[in-house]
């Protein structure tokens, strides 16, 4: 099999640690009596600090994969390596672990906690992980320290996804996962959270994976992967980065 | 069946833990009722076909002794229907290996066929037969007491003479439904004896040939009952008539229309409760299942679908949930109200059972169950069809929370973030989380109802039999003696000590109203027998005046202490007094008078008589005594005090046992659904927030926290408003049992209040389990993709 991945296709980093390193790995659903093969056979690295966009329409796996990735899921086949570490083989309250540690997740809708301020959102997580920075610090990062003690309902969409991200890299992950962040946002807002993530990559260094429908999101990333039909269709690495502000659709 | 219906069906499936919890409460309610209303019904059919095919009489008059000539003027008072002489007669029976006292009333019936009135019905063997002087039918309950049949004699002492007599028959009758020996309280089979026996050798052993000492009438439809009793008086009194007796002041029928007045009162109480924790419950579901159901709604709205078959799809649902209820709930009730028939036809000697379910009680139950349901859920409803598709199609914001109060405070800084959304959550919709709370504490509540019986009952025999009548051997005398008998009495071997008592009938006026009762006279420093109120103070008699039982002066003659009451002795020679009522005294059983015995003597203007005496005795001695006492024909009645009060327990444990039993049951069932659904309803509306902790990385303890964390605080909150709420209730039923016969004060133990707590604990517990299964099986990722 090809790994169309080369160290070369990552410009930014001269020695990257690989991250991720997944192999062969498959994931079939059962749906009723219709088995779904979401995943067929995936090879690819994750390396640190990287900014990765990956593309594909719906049902093309890329939600599976990064639920793979984040330890929400399992796959039914082949080894998905974290660090020194192989994911697969891990049991429901070590994954939790994982993710409690090392993983930040962003969604497209929010899922902030409404009963919850903005800071003790992030509280939430800087207080069951171990070397947290300081909510305050958190929100400072994407610029909502004068919204620090609203509520949800009281932020406007795009807020509420740049304290969804705060929450996110409070607990400092190694990796932070993004399941079509602007989704549910208008192209401003959406530029604005998007910033927040560049900055996010920029200034902790985060491995950083957002999957989108929106092609021109892949612009502003180090390496765009695309997927169809479960399969990899193309990993390409983006010489030529933009700054959020440059993108529009 | 049409997609609309499917959904119904797919909707109650996968609610069916919820749906199940309610059927079981609304189950529970008409069951309730049912068996109550079902068991009223049956004994008052059963009670009115007794009395109406053995002819029970409406007037009932004791004389001392009247020539049976004086008939032809009762029968010709205008308003007579029918009349029947009796002999009745006091007697002792004499048991081999039966040591204690067994009293007996021997009534006559005709020499051959049946009596014209309180006819007798059999359950063994034969009415007598003309010639054969020495038989006699005894009452079925008797002859359970002590496996006697037709064929066994009997050992009787009538008027101081022995008598061999031979059963022949056993069976009842309408005027010894409940059989109460004289100065008991309770029915005794084993130690009180109701016999029957022909005329002519019953007057020829009891000195009345030609004559009677008792006569009952029945009257004709348009009599006017007190002018006829008046004149039915003025004609007895030359021959020692001491007043008429209407049916209702009948002791049997009196005793069991009390019962049964008791019963319709707690019917009046307990179906309504359940039936409204049930409605409560079935709103805060179907709320909630259209709050989930938004978008669906707007969906169907968007098709065409008219409001009203919205409308009626959500009332299909209520309506199948409320028909199942009484679907179990009424064969439940049927079957428990037979049962509970059964034990109070047994409790009450009713030789049938015509046990009924009327159908207007499946009706009325049908209506009230509905119109809960359909009252419950009416706003929810109107909520759903009121929304406009586009509105309801879009994604609710995101709901407007508030600090709570408690972290206003200053206390916010000691509150991990989980427990702030605890308690903001509850803060956010304080209704839900008040009606939340009030479900709980209503199962609380009646959970004490079962419990709290028992506690009133121990305090009023303890009142009764330790504090205040402390006894261990009554005796009463046939007439009122002197006092010398009770020197004879305290020097038997083994009697201790002993104090003497009078009591005489009487009827207490005060203006229009008046009242049958006794009243008691003690020495004012009797120590055996005293008057203890319900604070536990002893009463002192007053040298001069009458004082009378607090529920007798207030709920009946509606007098207070300082006032005076007209006294009219019912004891043949009907002295007239007017006496100062000189206090209250607050008792829980019966509506007696007392008096100090100088005092009540003084009235009576006879001397120093007695009725009777209260003795300590030496129980190795105490075969002895009651062999001495059988001797004394002067003796009518000898209670034992440990038997009256095992008496008191046979009667009530039964009843008591089962209906606790019930309501315990019910109640359970009750806080199990109530706070099962409480902790579904939480998941419910909280799963899309665990879900989102779990994937930053919040163990399952640690979410299960913040979901048992909110229905714990729930239940602790309703613990305290339940337990009050409780006693509200049971101070509630405590009124609606008050009868003339007993008062149940207000008594709940400690132990009570931590049974109805420990239940309910137990529930949320246990739901709480259930529930936090559930999170197990949160679907993460499909968290990740819906929207609020």
């Amino acid at each position: 099999m090809t790994n169309p991945v080369s160290d070369t296709s990552n410009p930014t980093h001269s020695s990257p640690a690989v991250v991720f390193e997944t192999h062969d790995v498959t994931k079939t659903y059962q749906m009723g009596e219709v088995e779904v093969r979401a995943l067929r056979g995936i090879d690819l690295e994750l390396y640190e600090g990287e900014f990765v966009v990956m593309l594909g329409p719906s049902g093309s796996g890329k939600s599976t994969l990064l639920n793979i990735l984040g330890g929400l899921d399992v796959p039914s086949s082949g080894t998905v390596r974290y660090g020194d570490t192989d994911l697969s083989t891990f049991n429901e309250s070590v994954l939790t672990q994982y993710r409690r540690e090392h993983v930040g997740f962003v969604f497209q809708f929010y899922n902030l906690i409404p009963s919850l301020t903005a800071r003790e959102n992030v509280a939430l997580v800087t207080e069951i992980s171990s070397q947290p920075l300081a909510p305050e610090e958190a929100l400072k990062l994407v610029e909502l320290s004068d919204r620090m003690d609203h509520f949800p309902a009281q932020l406007s969409g795009g807020e509420q996804q740049r304290v969804a991200i705060a929450r996110a890299i409070a607990k400092r992950p190694r990796v932070l996962l993004c399941d079509e962040p602007t989704g549910a946002l208008d192209i401003r807002t959406g530029i604005v959270v998007l910033e927040a993530l560049a900055k996010v990559n920029r200034e902790l260094g985060t491995t950083t994976v957002v999957i989108t429908h929106n092609v021109a999101i892949a612009d502003m990333a180090d390496r765009v992967i695309r997927l169809s039909d479960g399969m990899i269709a193309s990993i390409e690495g983006n010489p030529h980065k933009k700054s959020p502000s440059e993108l529009s659709w | 069946m049409k997609a609309l219906e499917h959904k119904l069906w797919r909707d109650l499936w996968n609610l069916r833990g919820q749906t199940l919890a309610i059927i079981a409460v609304m189950a529970s309610g008409v069951a309730c009722f049912i068996m109550f209303m079902s068991t009223l019904d049956s004994l008052l059919q059963s009670r009115d076909r007794y009395y109406s095919e053995y002819r029970f009489a409406e007037i009932f008059v004791p004389v001392k002794r009247a020539p049976e000539s004086v008939v032809l003027r009762l029968e010709s008072i205008a308003g007579v229907s029918k009349v029947d002489t009796r002999v009745v007669a006091p007697v002792t029976v004499d048991m081999e290996g039966f040591h204690e006292p067994i009293i007996g009333t021997i009534t006559s019936i005709p020499d051959s066929g049946e009596p014209l009135l309180n006819r007798l019905y059999l359950r063994a063997g034969r009415l007598i037969e003309p010639g054969r002087n020495n038989e006699i039918v005894i009452s079925e309950a008797f002859a359970e007491a002590h496996q006697l049949h037709p064929g066994d004699t009997l050992r009787v002492t009538i008027n101081g003479k022995r008598e061999r007599l031979h059963i022949v028959g056993s069976g009842g009758s309408p005027e010894y439904v409940h059989q109460v020996p004289p100065g008991g309280a309770f029915p005794d089979y084993e130690r009180y004896a109701v016999m029957w026996m022909g005329r002519t050798p019953l007057a020829r052993a009891y000195d009345m040939d030609g004559a009677f000492n008792h006569v009952v009438l029945t009257l004709t439809r348009d009599a006017d009952a007190p002018a006829v009793m008046d004149q039915i008086d003025a004609i007895l009194r030359p021959y020692g008539g001491v007043g008429a007796i209407a049916r209702k002041d009948q002791s049997s029928h009196f005793m069991l229309a009390q019962e049964l007045t008791q019963l319709e009162n707690l019917s009046g109480v307990f179906p309504i409760i359940f039936l409204s924790v049930a409605a409560f419950l079935l709103n805060v579901v179907v709320t909630r299942l259209v709050g989930t159901q938004r978008e669906q709604i707007a969906a169907l709205k968007a098709f065409g679908y008219s409001n009203i078959a919205i409308a009626l799809h959500y009332l299909q649902m209520i309506m199948l949930i409320v028909l199942a209820g009484i679907t179990a709930g009424v064969p439940l009730g049927a079957t428990l109200g037979h049962m509970l028939s059964e034990i109070f036809v047994e409790y009450f000697r009713l030789p049938f059972l015509d046990y009924t379910l009327e159908p207007l009680r499946v009706l009325q139950v049908s209506l009230i169950t509905g119109a809960a349901g359909l009252l419950g859920t009416l706003a929810a409803v109107r909520a759903a069809v009121r929304l406009k598709p586009a509105a309801a199609m879009r994604p609710e914001a995101p709901a407007v929370y508030r600090t709570s109060l408690l972290e206003r405070i200053g206390v916010q800084r000691l509150l991990s973030t989980p427990t702030r959304m605890i308690l903001r959550n509850l803060a956010h919709k304080p209704v839900k989380s008040l009606l939340a709370i009030l479900g709980i504490s209503l199962s609380v509540g009646i959970l004490m109802t079962g419990q709290f019986q028992q506690d009133s009952i121990n305090f009023m025999m303890h009142l009764r039999y330790i504090l205040s009548q402390r006894d261990d051997l009554t005796v009463v005398f046939n007439e009122p003696t002197s006092h010398r008998a009770l020197t004879e009495l305290v020097s038997l071997p083994g009697v201790q000590y002993g104090e003497p008592f009078r009591f005489v009938p009487v009827r207490l006026r005060f203006e229009h109203r008046s009242y049958r009762t006794l009243i008691w006279a003690l020495e004012p420093d009797a120590s055996i027998r005293r008057l203890v109120d319900n604070d536990l103070q002893v009463i002192k008699l007053p040298p001069d005046g009458i004082i009378l039982n607090e529920y007798l002066a207030t709920s009946i003659l509606h007098l207070k202490a300082g006032d005076r009451v007209v006294v009219e002795t019912l004891d043949g020679r009907m002295r007239k007094a007017s006496l100062p009522v000189a206090g209250l005294i607050q008792e829980d059983f019966g509506v007696s008078a007392y008096m100090s015995l100088q005092a009540l003597n003084r009235l009576m203007q006879e001397g120093e008589l007695i009725s009777g005496a209260s003795l300590y005795i030496d129980e190795r001695y105490a075969n002895e005594i009651y062999q001495q006492i059988k001797e004394r024909p002067a003796i009518a009645a000898a209670l034992i005090r440990q038997q009256e009060i095992r008496n008191f327990h046979r009667v009530m444990d039964q009843t008591m046992l089962f209906w606790t039993s019930v309501a315990t049951l019910f109640a359970i069932t009750i806080a199990v659904g109530v706070v099962y659904n409480s902790a579904r309803i939480i998941l419910t509306e909280r799963s899309r927030e665990l879900a989102s902790l779990r994937v930053l990385g919040y163990t399952r303890g640690e979410i299960s926290y913040i979901l048992l964390g909110e229905l714990a605080l729930l239940t602790l909150a309703a613990l305290p408003v339940g337990l009050l709420f409780g006693r509200a209730l049971c101070g509630y039923i405590t009124l609606t049992v008050n009868n003339d016969m007993y008062r149940v004060p207000l008594v709940i133990e400690p132990s009570t209040y931590a049974f109805a707590a420990f239940c309910v604990l137990l529930a949320a517990a246990v739901s709480g389990l259930l529930v936090r299964q559930k999170l197990d099986k949160l679907d993460l990722i499909a968290a990740l993709k819906t929207k609020e």
